[in-house]
């Protein structure tokens, strides 16, 4: 549906990848190996003490920039497994904050509550998280369209009020939960550690992504692109679209219960804001920023979006945004204010996101390319 | 017994409130398929903007005439700007529903950090009338003079907009084309007009009720629309998505559920009531109580 | 716009004979459309005579709904028009539906669509425009029906009479082109031969795109016919003489000359 329907693409047939469409060039023979070398980057990343001023406040591999990209990493992850649903499928869920804030909550009770170790309470949260997701679809997914997007917000409200009203003093309400770190090991604890809980960052990130390739590539993965450009043709094929909605809506819930895993142990806890809508809304920027339904696209979207958010505070108190007349810098210090503006623009005007920007920048260039021979 | 009566009363105060935001919500989903999270937006424009008149704009003020023209400024702006989001915003993604629900989604985020940057995060004290902080003695229970205000514009707000789908051509265009819009098309009217309207009177209506919640409430917050927004959205669902009549019922079996359990029973357990409702529903009549038909 | 208008005038212009001298009110030209991946019409080229009836036929699933809904601009969003489709000298397809159908042409659609929830008063209203006188007269003495029930909710008609509606709402203003699409579909016999009649009256004053399944109205109404089939024409021509040839008619409609012969 958010596919870029501009002529460049040509509206390619949903089961093709646009990482598959034909781009001719160097261009072409180097960008398989791209996310190689994005990896390869971040599994050296906490080994460099390089420090890269005005875009990280110390080096590379302090704990402040890890825990930093840390985020980044479990966001590019949620963002990826939401686009199983949004850009994959076509659902328009705006409650997936309440599959990742179970992850986070169930996580953080089972351990400082239930004193449970950790490699029981996190199968445990995502278990969790995963049926909760399979029971809230159940019964969301026998509306379509706008209608369900509603009716998940609804739900995932319900998780925000339970949260915030402390029902038996479960969740710290307003204060949040502070995670027991008795029930952690050593590994995943203190400042000096924090480069183990990067590397399960990344070890979320390449799972999730690993996850939602395997699924689009798979039989299920067709029906449920074509599920996103006209469900009543898979209804003619004589599948029950109703249940492939269900598995995706499912998966995706699990996946981002397992993030919020992570999340809870990168933080050390849990805060009532990861269950606000909002966090479902900006789920739904980072996707549509990055590009929805391609591979990498909603994991930079992620990674970019949560970097922003953290980076844009400082940058709004700095002296050069100061500097400016109070009617611009005031908006100009709101995270939110930028990137919702971002994201209006993005919507206009790069209806693919960064992935869709991507192919246009290489068209053009070869359309420049192209043209020059001509004339030469 | 004075306990119920007040209760009622207060439930059916929070109810007006909700119909008055999910009234517009209802109209612009119904006709226009836009699910507007922008539309908690237009609440805070109202609000704010009243707020100001009141302070700042000659011939307003907190009590009296000055009170009234001070709310008619807080609904003009939000009116216009409903109007501006449709025009500016809206219109050129026409029929591209998904994109339409990220722009709102977009300038309800921006949106509500503006009005956070222009005028602080925390609540303001809402000015208002010396009677609206007083109550009234209703059979015994002593009901807030808010809270009765907001159930008075409420039902004038809801005769209004009956009337208007009843006997005005443009009510004739809307009702039509909350059935059936390609249909309205296809007898040679154009029914972006009409979309521009009912944005109108969705920010008008939302506007009013981010006026009167203040003074209901008697403070001033960015984060207001949304949370309301939230029990809108599960009132339009309810009610059945385009028609107001059903939004009205919808709001009143939210507001009094609401009301009731959360005084006898936990705080915070009439809220997840209204969402089991909302499951039940959905359950029951996927298209919601009145189904999606604009009834007059 | 409506000026340049059909008058209300029966002249019997269809039994002059003589069309190929007259120019044609609709010109397709290799209409295309594809919507979801899907290439439904591939190139579609026919021509309407600006008198009489002219019927598209094929089998279930062929286009023709989709000819039609093309014609008059209500290609869903997810789909993409190709060629050309005119009236007279301008072009169809870049222009908005309500603009066509101010421009004089009446598109009367499938499965009737009248709103069912308003009046029949009001859904012949809601086809008023400014600037132009309705046409109740014309509509009422057709369809008496619908003056009689005038204060009923549409969605308690009958099917036939939910017919009449849809055909009584587009009168109600000039037309230059008639597009009918399926008008005794579900309908019983009686009624199918009432709603006959009045196609054939109102035949006689507008020209009129039909796409009918029931070959005993497409006997009594159509002059030309065009048969698609897979999304492209198969056969063009004289519509009685595609009913007369029992081989033609079944290689093209595949229905056997016993069902046409009643």
């Amino acid at each position: 549906m958010t596919e870029v329907k501009s002529p460049e693409t040509a509206a390619p047939p949903a089961a093709v990848p646009s990482e598959l469409t034909e781009e001719p060039g160097r261009w072409h023979r180097v960008r398989p190996y791209l996310p190689l070398v994005a990896l390869v980057v971040a599994l050296i990343l906490p080994y460099s003490t390089l420090h890269l001023p005005g875009i990280f406040e110390g080096a590379l591999n302090s704990p402040g920039t890890l825990q930093l990209l840390a985020v980044c990493l479990v966001f590019g992850g949620l963002a990826a497994g939401y686009d199983l649903l949004f850009g994959r499928t076509g659902m328009l869920s705006f409650g997936h904050a309440l599959y990742f804030a179970a992850g986070v909550y169930g996580t953080d009770i089972l351990i400082t509550h239930a004193g449970l170790p950790l490699w029981q309470a996190a199968p445990l949260a995502i278990v969790g998280g995963t049926i909760l997701a399979g029971l809230i679809g159940a019964v969301a997914l026998r509306t379509v369209g706008i209608a369900f997007a509603m009716v998940t917000l609804a739900f995932a409200q319900v998780g925000a009020i339970l949260v915030a009203r402390d029902f038996g003093g479960l969740t710290g309400g307003e204060e949040g939960l502070p995670l027991d770190v008795s029930g952690v090991p050593a590994g995943l604890v203190g400042v000096a550690n924090t480069v183990n809980l990067y590397w399960l960052a990344l070890a979320y990130l390449v799972v999730v992504v690993f996850v939602v390739h395997r699924v689009s590539g798979s039989p299920t993965g067709r029906v449920l692109a074509g599920l996103r450009d006209d469900e009543r043709r898979i209804g003619v094929l004589g599948l029950d679209p109703y249940r492939f909605k269900l598995v995706a809506f499912t998966l995706a819930g699990g996946l981002a219960a397992a993030g919020g895993v992570v999340y809870c142990l990168i933080v050390g806890g849990a805060s009532p804001h990861i269950t606000s809508s909002e966090l479902t809304l900006s789920l739904l920027v980072m996707v549509v920023l990055g590009g929805p339904g391609t591979r990498w696209g909603p994991v930079l979207g992620g990674i970019l979006y949560m970097y922003l958010d953290h980076r844009l505070v400082s940058v709004g108190s700095s002296g050069a945004v100061d500097a400016l007349p109070g009617f611009l810098s005031r908006p100009l210090s709101q995270p939110l204010f930028v990137l919702g503006t971002v994201f209006i623009l993005a919507v206009y005007f790069f209806p693919g996101g960064l992935a869709g920007l991507a192919s246009r920048v290489a068209l053009l260039r070869d359309s420049l390319r192209l043209g020059s021979r001509r004339q030469s | 017994m004075d306990a119920i009566i007040l209760l009622t009363l207060t439930g059916l105060g929070l109810a007006a409130l909700y119909f008055l935001v999910a009234s517009g919500l209802s109209l612009v989903f119904g006709l226009a398929d836009v699910l507007n999270f922008a539309h908690g937006l237009f609440l805070g424009v109202g609000a704010y903007a009243t707020w100001w008149a009141a302070g700042n704009l000659p011939g307003a003020g907190p009590d009296g005439l000055g009170f009234v023209v001070a709310v008619a400024f807080g609904v003009a702006a939000g009116t216009l700007m409903a109007v501006l989001v449709e025009l500016v915003l809206i219109r050129p993604l026409y029929s591209r529903t998904i994109e339409q629900v990220l722009v709102t989604v977009g300038l309800s985020l921006a949106g509500v950090a503006l009005l956070q940057a222009t005028w602080g995060a925390d609540a303001r004290p809402f000015p208002r009338p010396e009677w609206t902080r007083q109550v009234t003695p209703i059979l015994g229970a002593q009901v807030p003079n808010g809270g009765l205000l907001l159930i008075v514009a409420a039902t004038l707000v809801l005769g209004a907009i009956l009337a208007f789908l009843r006997w005005t051509r443009y009510g004739l265009i809307i009702r039509a084309g909350v059935e059936n819009r390609e249909m309205v098309t296809a007898l040679g009217i154009d029914v972006r007009k009409a979309f521009t309207l009912v944005f109108a009177i969705g920010g008008a209506a939302a506007a009013l009720a981010g006026a009167l919640g203040s003074v209901y409430f008697g403070t001033v917050s960015p984060q207001q629309g949304g949370s309301l927004l939230i029990f809108a959205f599960i009132v339009v669902v309810i009610g059945g998505m385009g028609s107001v009549v059903g939004s009205a019922y919808a709001a009143v079996a939210v507001g009094l559920l609401q009301q009731f359990v959360n005084y006898y029973g936990t705080s915070g357990l009439g809220d997840i009531c209204v969402v089991a409702l909302l499951a039940v529903v959905l359950l029951l009549r996927p298209q919601g109580i009145a189904g999606k038909v604009a009834t007059a | 716009m409506s000026a340049t208008s059909v008058p209300g005038s029966r002249t019997g212009q269809s039994q002059s004979g003589d069309d190929s001298a007259t120019e044609p009110i609709l010109t397709v030209e290799e209409l295309s459309v594809r919507i979801a991946g899907l290439h439904i019409l591939q190139g579609v080229s026919f021509t309407v005579a600006p008198t009489g009836v002219t019927v598209l036929l094929g089998r279930n699933g062929v286009g023709k709904t989709t000819t039609l809904r093309a014609v008059v601009g209500l290609t869903p969003r997810n789909g993409e028009v190709g060629g050309a489709v005119r009236m007279g000298a301008e072009d169809l397809l870049t222009r908005p539906t309500h603009r066509l159908v101010r421009g004089g042409l009446g598109y009367v659609p499938e499965d009737r669509c009248v709103f069912a929830g308003l009046t029949v008063a009001e859904n012949l209203r809601l086809a008023e425009r400014r600037g132009s006188t309705p046409a109740y007269d014309r509509v009422y003495a057709l369809f008496p029906e619908l003056d009689r029930r005038s204060r009923q909710r549409a969605g308690s008609l009958s099917g036939g009479q939910q017919q009449m509606l849809a055909i009584g709402r587009v009168l109600i203003n000039d037309n230059r082109l008639l597009l009918v699409d399926e008008p005794t579909k579900g309908l019983a016999p009686k009624v199918v031969t009432e709603v006959a009649e009045v196609l054939q009256r109102v035949a006689e004053s507008v020209p009129v795109l039909l796409v009918e399944q029931n070959l005993a109205v497409v006997r009594r109404l159509a002059r030309d016919a065009v048969v698609l089939d897979a999304g492209r024409v198969a056969w063009t021509g004289d519509a009685k003489r595609l009913l007369s040839e029992a081989a033609l008619t079944k290689s093209l409609l595949g229905v056997g000359s016993a069902e046409v012969q009643h």
